[in-house]
Parts: C-alpha cells; sequence; structure tokens
C-alpha cells in the first residue's frame, strides 16, 4: 500500500473549489499526504490547469462561478479517465447523479472530514492501479471468492448459488472497487439499456445478493447504499 | 334518399334532452274534454296502485269538489297541508311548494294545471310550480282540460261562447311525459251533470248549463282526442326516427311570426304557435319598433310588449329590433335565422290609401324565397281601441306649452304690422310670401300645433289687411282661396318634417346619452377596486337611467349569495330568498318576472364570464310597468358591466395574495439557500481544519487532540441541526418535490443505521423485516433522515447495552407500517404530552426545543409520504414509535426478464 502513496513530486491533485478556505484545507491535507496540489477557481482555469500539469486526480465542487462542474467533467472525460471525486452539498442528489453518470467516479458530501477525504483519494489511486480483471481471473474479498473463469462464487469455501443476473451484478461491482455506481450505471450494464430507468430492479436484486453474500444482509460491509444514489463495492 | 339517417345534431340534441329528463321527475298529465269526466278520479285511481307498488306517493293538492266517490279515494293516500293565503280578506288555500319540496316525496298530485296562484305566490301559474317540483326531481300527476291549452283557447271559446282565462302554454303539455286522456261520452256526461255529479260553481250557473251543451261537448271531446291523437302522431315519428325506420324528413322549416301594433297580432302569434307545435318545428316573433311605433302611447306599446310575453310563453324565440322599414328588417331577421315561413297580420284595407302596398306584398317582393301567410283580422272585435290610440297620439302631436302659441301670435301680429306698410308698394303675391314666410318660421320653431294657429291667423289677416275688399273677410277673388290653401299646406309640411326630424334627433340624443352613461359606467367600474365602490357606481348608474334604487347582493367564495347588501340598504325592502332563487336559478326573480312578481324589488342575477357573482336588486319606479326593450337591454348590460367588474376586483384580489404569496416565497427560499450555502462552508471549513489539527505533524498532546475532536464533532452536530432545519422548512413551505421510487425498506433501514453507526455501537440492534414485505415509494433520502432521527432519538432516551429494535408488518392490504422501539424507560412523563403533541397534532410550540425539531420533522416527512406517525408504550417498558404508510401499487420484478436478459448474455 505504501508504494501506492508516492512521494513523487509530480503527483499533483487538481482542487477545482471556489471557497478559498475550503481549498486551503484540502491543499494542506494533500500536501501533508506528500501530494501536490494545483488550485483552480473556476472551470475556465481548472481545464487549462488539467491540460498542462497533467494531475493524476481530481477533486472537483459542483458549484462554481463560471459554469457548471458537469461541463467540467464531460470536456475532461472528452481526452482523459482520470479519477474525479466530486465534492457537494447534501441536498443535491440529482446533482450528484448527474456528475457521476456524466463520468465522475466518486463523491464527498460537505461537510467532510479530512480523513474521509484521504481515505476516498487513496481508494481511488488504488482503483487506478487494479482496474480491469485481475489477470489470475480471482476476485477475493471478506470470505467471498469469485472465479471468473468458471463463473464460480464461493463463500468460505462454500459454493453460492447466483441466478445469472445477480452474478453478472456481483461481478460488475467488485470489478469496479471503491467508485460510487449510481443506478442507471448498474441497469445499464446489467440488464441492458432498455432498463435503465427501472430502479427497482436493481434494488430488489440488491437485496438478494446481500442475503447471500453478506453476513449481516441489513448492515452491508461490502455492497454499501449510496442512499439517492447507488451503491460502492468495498472489498 | 339522403335523408335517410337522421341529423346526427338532432339525435345529439335528443340525447342531452333525455339526460336532462332524467335527472328530472316525470310529468304525467290526466287530460280531458272538459270538467266532469273523471280526470281527478282517474288521478287518484292511478296513485293508490302507485303506493300499492311502494312508491312514496303524497297529495299536493287535490280538489274534490265535495263529491263522495272522489273523497273516498282520498283516504289512505298521505296529504300535504295546504298553505293558507290571505287574499281580499278571505282565506285561500294554495299548494305548499316549499313544504313538497322540503317534504320530498316520489310522486306528487297536484289537481288543475292550468290553474293560476294567487297574488304573493312565488310563481304567479300552477304549472311553474310544477316546473320546480319536477327540477327537484319529484314526479307529479296532474290533471288539465282542453279548453285550458293557450293555442286552442281562442277555437274553444268560438265554440261554447266562453272564453277560459286560465290558460296553459303549449310547450308545458307537450313536454309532459305521459298524456293519459280521461274520456267520456257527452251523453253520459250529460248524465253525470243531471244526477248532480259534476261540480258547478253557483255564480256561473247559467253559462255553464250553457257550456254543457251536447254540440259543445261533442266539439270538445274532437279538440281533446286530435290533441292527443296529434301527440301520439308525434311520438310515432319520434320512434320512427330513433329507430331509423324509413321515413320522410323533411327541412327544418321555421316560423317567424311578426307582431305589429295591429289587433291581430295576438292571432298571429297564436297561428304561429300552432303551426310551429303540429310541425314540430322552432319559431320566433319579431317586433320591429319603428320611430312611429315608438311615438304611440305607452299603454299601447305595453300592450304590444305583452304580446311578446305571450309568445315568449308559447314557445318563441322573441327579439325586438328598432329600424326604419320594418320590411327590411323582417326579411333580414327571416334569412339570418333560416325561417321560412313569415306569418303577418293583414293590414286593415283603407280605401283612400289602396295604392301603397301591404307589409305582406313588400315581404314577398323583397324575399322572393320567403314564404307569407296572412293571418284574417278577428271580426269580433271593434277597431275602436286603435282609433283611442290615434287620437291621443294626434292630441300628442299638438302638444306645444303656451308659450309657443304666444310666440307665434306675436310673429303673426309683427308679419302683419311690418307688411301693411308695404301694401302700396309691393305686389300682393309678394306681401303672401311674407306671410308665407312666416308660417314656415313658426312651424320650423314651435311644431305643429302652433304652425296650423299661424296659418289660420296668417290667411285672415291677409285676407283682412290686403285682399281687396280690404278690411272685410269676404273674398272677392277665388283665386285668393289657393293662398290660403297653400299657406295651410306649407305650414302642416314644414311642421311636420320638423317635428319629424326633431324626434329623430330626440331619439339620437336619447341613445347617445344612453351610451354615454354606458360608457361612463364601464370607465367607472374600470376604476373601481373594492365591491363597495363597484355598488355605489351601480346605484348611482340606477338612479340616473331607471329613476330606481339598487343594491348589489355578492355571492362569497363558496358560490354562495351571502348576507352582505352593498352599500348598506337605506331602507329598501331587500328579501335575501327571492335573492337567493335568483342566484340559483341563474334567472331574473321579482317584480316583472314569473316567479314572486309581488315583490317590489326585481333580482338580476349578476353573470360573469366564470360564474355568478351575485345578485342585483333594483327597485323599479313603478312596480306594474312592464319594462320596454330598451330598458330591459340596458339593465341587462347594466348587469353584465356590474358582473364583470365584480369578478375582476376578485381576481385583482386573488392575483394580489397569490402576488404576495410567490414573493413571501421567493424570500424563504432565497433565504434558505444562503442559509444552506453560507452555513454549510464554515461547517465544512470548521471540520475540515479540526481534522487538520487531529492530523498536523508533530501530534497533538491528548488534551489538543481531544478539543480538537470536540469542535470537529460539534460542527458536525450543528451540521445535522442545520440540515433538519432546512429540510423542516422546506418541507414546510410544500415546495418540496420527493422523489420518489419503489425500494426496499430494508435497504433504507441499512443505510440509516449505516449513518448512526457509531452512535448506535453500544446498543443492541436488531432488525426484523418480513420476507415478503413489498416495495415502497419512498423518496430515500427523507426516509434514511426520518429512521436516523427516530434511531437517534432511541440511543438519547435509552441507556446504552439495552436493544432497540426496527420492525415492519403489513396491518391491512392497502397499509404498510414499520417502527423504531427501544427498552428504555419509555418516554419521560414531563415529555410524553409534547411528543405525542407534535407528532400526532402537529402542535408546533415545543417543536423548536430539543428533541421537538427531529420530531417535528419526522412527522412533515411521514405526511410528505401520505402516512401518519404515532407513539406507543411498548409492553414491557420503552417507547415505539410507530409509521403507517399507504402501499400503493407496487410494481413488479417481472422474473422472466431475467430469462431473457441472460439468455442475452451467454
Amino acid at each position: 500500500m505504501r508504494i501506492l502513496m508516492t512521494t513523487d513530486t509530480t503527483a499533483a491533485i487538481l482542487v477545482i473549489e471556489d471557497e478559498p478556505m475550503i481549498r486551503r484545507f484540502v491543499c494542506r491535507a494533500l500536501k501533508a499526504e506528500g501530494f501536490r496540489a494545483i488550485e483552480a477557481a473556476s472551470v475556465r482555469q481548472a481545464l487549462l490547469e488539467a491540460a498542462t500539469a497533467q494531475p493524476l486526480m481530481v477533486l472537483l465542487d459542483l458549484g462554481l462561478p463560471d459554469g457548471d462542474g458537469l461541463d467540467f467533467i464531460r470536456e475532461l472525460r472528452g481526452w482523459s479517465d482520470i479519477p474525479i471525486i466530486v465534492l457537494s452539498a447534501r441536498t443535491t442528489e440529482t446533482d450528484k447523479v448527474a456528475a457521476l453518470d456524466a463520468g465522475a467516479d466518486d463523491y464527498l458530501t460537505k461537510p467532510f472530514g479530512v480523513a474521509e477525504l484521504m481515505a476516498r483519494v487513496r481508494a481511488q489511486r488504488r482503483r487506478q492501479a487494479t482496474t480491469g480483471t485481475p489477470p489470475d481471473n480471482l476476485i477475493a474479498f471478506g470470505d467471498i471468492r469469485i472465479d471468473l473463469a468458471r463463473r464460480m462464487v464461493e463463500r468460505a469455501g462454500n459454493s453460492v448459488h447466483l441466478t445469472p443476473i445477480e452474478y453478472r451484478l456481483l461481478v460488475y461491482l467488485a470489478t469496479h472497487p471503491h467508485g460510487v455506481l449510481t443506478h442507471r450505471q448498474l441497469l445499464k450494464q446489467v440488464w441492458g439499456p432498455a432498463y435503465a430507468e427501472r430502479s427497482h430492479y436493481v434494488r430488489v436484486y440488491m437485496g438478494a445478493l446481500r442475503r447471500k453474500i453478506e453476513a449481516d444482509p441489513s448492515i452491508p460491509r461490502h455492497l454499501v447504499t449510496e442512499t439517492g444514489i447507488g451503491y460502492r463495492f468495498v472489498p | 334518399m339522403n335523408d335517410q339517417r337522421p341529423d346526427p345534431d338532432a339525435l345529439l340534441a335528443r340525447i342531452v334532452a333525455e339526460e336532462a329528463r332524467a335527472a328530472r321527475g316525470r310529468l304525467k298529465v290526466f287530460f280531458g274534454a272538459s270538467a266532469g269526466v273523471g280526470k281527478t278520479y282517474a288521478m287518484l285511481a292511478a296513485a293508490h296502485q302507485q303506493r300499492e307498488q311502494g312508491v312514496d306517493v303524497v297529495v299536493g293538492l287535490v280538489e274534490t269538489h265535495g263529491r263522495r266517490e272522489t273523497e273516498i279515494l282520498l283516504q289512505g293516500l298521505e296529504c300535504l297541508p295546504l298553505k293558507e293565503v290571505d287574499y281580499h280578506g278571505r282565506r285561500m288555500r294554495e299548494l305548499d311548494l316549499d313544504g313538497a319540496l322540503a317534504r320530498h316525496p316520489a310522486l306528487i298530485l297536484v289537481d288543475e294545471l292550468a290553474h293560476s296562484n294567487l297574488a304573493g305566490s312565488r310563481h304567479p301559474k300552477r304549472w311553474q310550480d310544477v316546473h320546480e317540483l319536477l327540477a327537484a326531481g319529484i314526479d307529479v300527476y296532474t290533471t288539465l282540460n282542453v279548453q285550458h291549452l293557450e293555442t286552442l283557447n281562442n277555437i274553444v271559446g268560438g265554440i261554447t261562447g266562453i272564453r277560459v282565462w286560465e290558460t296553459l302554454p303549449d310547450h308545458v303539455f307537450d313536454a309532459a311525459d305521459e298524456v293519459v286522456l280521461v274520456d267520456l261520452a257527452p251523453d253520459e256526461l250529460l248524465q253525470r251533470l243531471k244526477e248532480g255529479k259534476v261540480y258547478l260553481p253557483h255564480q256561473a250557473a247559467r253559462a255553464i248549463q250553457n257550456f254543457f251543451r251536447k254540440g259543445n261537448l261533442i266539439a270538445l271531446r274532437e279538440l281533446a282526442l286530435r290533441r292527443t291523437a296529434d301527440r301520439v302522431d308525434r311520438q310515432m315519428l319520434e320512434y320512427r326516427r330513433d329507430q331509423s325506420v324509413s321515413a320522410v324528413w323533411q327541412t327544418r322549416e321555421t316560423v317567424l311570426a311578426c307582431v305589429g301594433p295591429g289587433e291581430n297580432a295576438e292571432r298571429v302569434i297564436r297561428s304561429a304557435a300552432r303551426i310551429a307545435a303540429r310541425d314540430d318545428v322552432p319559431w320566433h316573433a319579431l317586433y320591429v319598433e319603428t320611430p312611429a311605433l315608438q311615438r304611440l302611447p305607452r299603454r299601447q306599446r305595453q300592450r304590444i310588449l305583452a304580446r311578446l310575453r305571450l309568445a315568449q310563453e308559447l314557445g318563441a324565440e322573441t327579439a325586438t329590433l328598432s329600424g326604419a322599414d320594418p320590411v327590411e328588417v323582417i326579411v333580414e331577421y327571416a334569412r339570418g335565422h333560416n325561417l321560412f315561413r313569415i306569418l303577418v297580420g293583414r293590414d286593415r284595407v283603407r280605401a283612400w290609401r289602396s295604392w301603397r302596398q301591404s307589409v305582406a306584398d313588400r315581404i314577398a317582393r323583397q324575399g322572393p324565397d320567403l314564404e307569407v301567410i296572412l293571418v284574417a283580422h278577428e271580426e269580433t272585435r271593434a277597431p275602436s281601441p286603435v282609433k283611442g290610440g290615434s287620437d291621443a297620439s294626434w292630441r300628442e302631436r299638438f302638444k306645444a306649452p303656451w308659450s309657443s302659441y304666444a310666440m307665434s301670435l306675436l310673429i303673426c301680429a309683427s308679419t302683419a304690422l311690418l307688411a301693411s306698410p308695404l301694401h302700396s308698394v309691393f305686389e300682393l303675391a309678394n306681401i303672401a310670401m311674407l306671410f308665407l314666410l312666416a308660417i314656415v318660421v313658426v312651424a320650423a320653431r314651435y311644431g305643429l300645433g302652433p304652425s296650423v294657429m299661424a296659418a289660420f291667423i296668417n290667411v285672415v289677416a291677409f285676407d283682412l289687411l290686403f285682399v281687396p275688399p280690404r278690411f272685410s273677410l269676404s273674398v272677392s277673388d277665388v283665386q285668393y282661396l289657393i293662398t290660403f290653401a297653400v299657406m295651410l299646406g306649407v305650414g302642416l309640411i314644414t311642421a311636420h318634417l320638423t317635428t319629424g326630424m326633431r324626434y329623430q334627433a330626440r331619439v339620437a340624443s336619447r341613445r347617445e346619452r344612453r351610451s354615454r352613461a354606458l360608457y361612463e359606467l364601464a370607465r367607472d367600474l374600470s376604476g373601481a377596486l373594492l365591491p363597495q365602490q363597484i355598488a355605489e357606481i351601480g346605484q348611482r348608474f340606477a338612479a340616473a337611467e331607471f329613476g330606481a334604487r339598487a343594491v348589489l347582493i355578492l355571492a362569497n367564495e363558496g358560490a354562495e349569495l351571502g348576507q352582505q347588501v352593498l352599500p348598506a340598504p337605506a331602507d329598501l325592502p331587500v328579501d335575501l330568498g327571492i335573492g337567493k332563487w335568483a342566484f340559483e336559478h341563474e334567472a331574473e326573480a321579482g317584480c316583472g318576472t314569473d316567479t314572486l312578481p309581488g315583490s317590489p324589488l326585481l333580482y338580476v342575477p349578476l353573470k360573469a364570464p366564470m360564474r355568478i357573482r351575485g345578485v342585483l336588486a333594483i327597485e323599479p319606479r313603478d312596480p306594474t310597468d312592464v319594462m320596454t326593450p330598451e330598458q330591459g337591454r340596458l339593465l341587462d348590460t347594466f348587469a353584465r358591466l356590474i358582473a364583470i367588474a365584480v369578478e375582476r376586483v376578485h381576481y385583482v384580489e386573488i392575483a394580489q395574495t397569490t402576488t404576495l404569496k410567490m414573493e413571501s416565497e421567493r424570500l424563504r427560499n432565497a433565504f434558505l439557500s444562503a442559509i444552506s450555502h453560507d452555513l454549510r462552508t464554515p461547517l465544512t471549513v470548521l471540520v475540515g481544519l479540526a481534522d487538520s489539527l487531529l492530523i498536523a505533524r508533530p501530534s497533538l498532546t491528548p488534551d489538543q487532540a481531544d478539543i480538537a475532536a470536540e469542535i470537529r464533532d460539534e460542527a458536525r452536530r450543528m451540521t445535522t441541526l442545520a440540515n433538519n432545519l432546512l429540510d423542516m422548512a422546506r418541507l414546510r413551505s410544500g415546495t418540496v418535490l420527493l422523489n420518489r421510487q419503489w425500494q426496499p425498506l430494508e435497504e433504507v433501514v441499512g443505510s440509516a443505521l449505516k449513518a448512526l453507526q457509531s452512535v448506535l455501537a453500544h446498543y443492541r440492534v436488531s432488525v426484523d423485516l418480513p420476507e415478503d414485505l413489498p416495495l415502497l415509494e419512498l423518496d430515500a433520502m427523507l426516509m434514511e433522515r426520518l429512521l436516523v432521527n427516530l434511531l437517534d432519538n432511541a440511543a438519547k432516551y435509552t441507556p446504552s447495552g439495552t436493544a432497540i429494535g426496527i420492525g415492519a408488518a403489513m396491518p391491512s392490504a392497502d397499509q404498510v407500517e414499520f417502527w423504531v422501539e427501544d427498552a428504555g424507560p419509555g418516554l419521560p412523563s414531563d415529555k410524553a404530552e409534547a411528543v405525542l403533541q407534535t407528532l400526532e397534532r402537529g402542535h408546533e410550540a415545543q417543536a423548536m426545543s430539543g428533541m421537538g425539531l427531529g420530531l417535528s420533522l419526522c412527522r412533515a416527512i411521514v405526511e410528505a409520504h401520505g402516512g401518519t406517525i404515532r407513539v406507543q408504550a411498548r409492553g414491557g417498558g420503552g417507547a415505539r414509535f410507530v409509521v403507517t404508510l399507504p402501499r400503493g401499487n407496487p410494481p413488479t420484478v417481472d422474473l422472466l426478464d431475467e430469462a431473457a436478459v441472460s439468455c442475452e448474455s451467454s
């Protein structure tokens, strides 16, 4: 894990936030963690910095004075797939969902603690390193093992029976750890585009999956609900 | 053959009529040729039959005339008490309409449909009472004699020599749902008469003896049978139309009756009504008011208007138009309304004006496509009233103030004086011109009377002073007779022309004044901002234009007529009951109408585009006066303008409150977003900075670290508080849009538990949700907030280490409830009442302190979801907060879908 926490001075993180006080403590925290922080207070400036400084990651406040954070996400996703963590107020679930659907990877609700923020940053860094199918076709978390080659799921050594959809849902979540997946993204990926609006499908299947995977399905450890937004897979 | 199918419009009209009829009561008429045929008896027998079938029958009014057999039949039927009316000191009995409406039976018996009510009753005629009963959905049985039918009235009068004054408009008879002919052969009737079984009023015994002659009875019987046959015939026709049995559909030929000042106008109207009824076509009655007719004395004009009302009663659509040439107006109206048959009365033949074409001829010439029917004179009546009328009109024409006559005398005298010295200078012919000039001047200035007088004086003066032999009246030369004739003629013609012109000018100025008054009314009303102002403006206008006092009674918000009279009535006898009637029936009531004509006030409903806004009560100068058409139109316009103004004021008020509401809403939203942004930013900074301290190097001492952690925790608590406040404000303002989605309760419970992880770590939390709990349509964020609040509450008031339970159940098919319970000491007794009030009654007195806010928010969230929340004492100590939500219609998750999707994937 230490290996990923690079102290390379080129490991820059772009902080886009129009409130100087927030920007300041975020940057200070990042520096304490060994990152180089690049500050931007507007969409225009942020795009400029993103293009020139080649940051590893972006922390983005959605409400910016010269435009919507969404525009920035779309623009950036045109030429880069570096992780984007959205920082936003609690009351704007739809904005968050829109940002995630547009290509953001995670979000943090204000007010957030430094520890929380750093945990998310680290998770995104880790994800950058591990995205995609593992080379040995095996995913393991908790007492669960997924054998992608044999399409088998085991829990504490015992085979777990999953329906095809449950299996695909689990695999999709497990191959996209740490980030938040919206209902719409999951529906599109697992059920197909025609199902994008039937969010109750995901919820019902998620419930079934939790009963098979989680130790206590009412307080899930791995398949975490992000209320009003979607799900997060925590290995 | 293209007429095979019935006209869809006609079919639609019939369906609408049938629907209207379904809600109304049914009218059954027991119809007979004359008194004594047993109509009442038949009606009572039928009523008994109905009663035996369980129908709620009530006798409203039945005249037994002391006949035994009828009285026996009355037994066993519920009789409504009659209303006693005091009429010229005599106690009379009438049908108690209000009593009948209040009793609301299924079927009511009301004898003698053509009866005229006593003055002071709500309606002048009994059939109007029956109309109201039918409108209230009550079935009515009634009786009727053939001679009472309006259009047959004069025929029967002609046959029997007795004219009946109580008549029934034919349309009432035609609209009856059922007509039962009660028939008796004349011989049998005469037999009954001899036996004294027929009721005869004493005072007219002789006349009635004449009436009951066999010839009369046969004729009446024929009329009754025929009229019934006509009805049956029409029913057959209607049936054939219904069944689309091939039949001949005639084009709708409609009838126009031209009502003139002549004597036979009434006859024209009755003929038109008969023709229209026979052919089942609508008909119109038209009165064209020419300047000459406008000059008629008031009494005669009233008669014409009364005839128009008669036409209206007989079912005509009436119109009063003004124009110089009646023929032109008639032809235009007929073309405009597709009326192809025109009934006109025959002009009175005037031998000395035989070169003039009759109205009928002129209509025929102007409208060759129109069918003109001439209606003959009634020979029985002498034309004396006409003469009287024209006398009055002549007198009117000669009327001029005394000063006019004096002035003309003066002019004549000075002419004579001026002319006398010129006698030697001028030719006699030129002097005659001077006299002529004087006549022209007098005629032009002072009108007909003075001009005729001047003509005479001047002729005499001319003859006396200038024509030889002078100073004598003998005319030596006959040619001066011509001078005389010319002078008189010039005087008359000039006077006639000027009076005509003056009349036109007067009419024009009156019209102008009226339109100016209306314009001013509209202008004043447009400036009015309060109902009170409208009422005052209306009062002024009524006083100026009608010489009447007027008040407004306005409807309140609930579309009911209020009690408030504007402006405060000085001493106007406003009857709110009549006002209410006019308001509810959307029809005029009070004096001059068919409803409570005895009232001194006229009540006009204020019809505005959206709905009726109230009633205008106006007290006419002369209550016995029928309104002239112009006045009626003016009153109509007046009421309409007032109504529109009232409606406008109403909407101005609404617009103002709405603007105010929107403004305060906007302020509130601006305030809320300002708070949420401005508060959140420093809180975020605070949390962030406190956290930064905690991880700063070199590390803080344990004491310092504790302080930093406490700052962070307090900042977080404050955030929660602010969030609760903001949510509460948003929910209370009703502007929050729920983001409701179908989801399992389990998921929301899970995220709430996760959010409170640290708080609940010291409790034994158990979740017990039934497997088959349906999906619920929830706003996940708000529901999570609700559960967090309830769980936090439970944790706050129970000692750590105890159990907190979450459960759910389905108490009924359309409800789901879930609860949060604790095993603590239960609600502290001093808080219990406050909690209950906050939760169950939305009482906010305590809402802003301590746990009140959280619970108020819970309540608001549950209510936004259409549910309820309550608190119970849990068995074995502790409290249980129960939320009940509607189950709704959860979508299904189709298992087949899975099969389909999995097939695709494999």
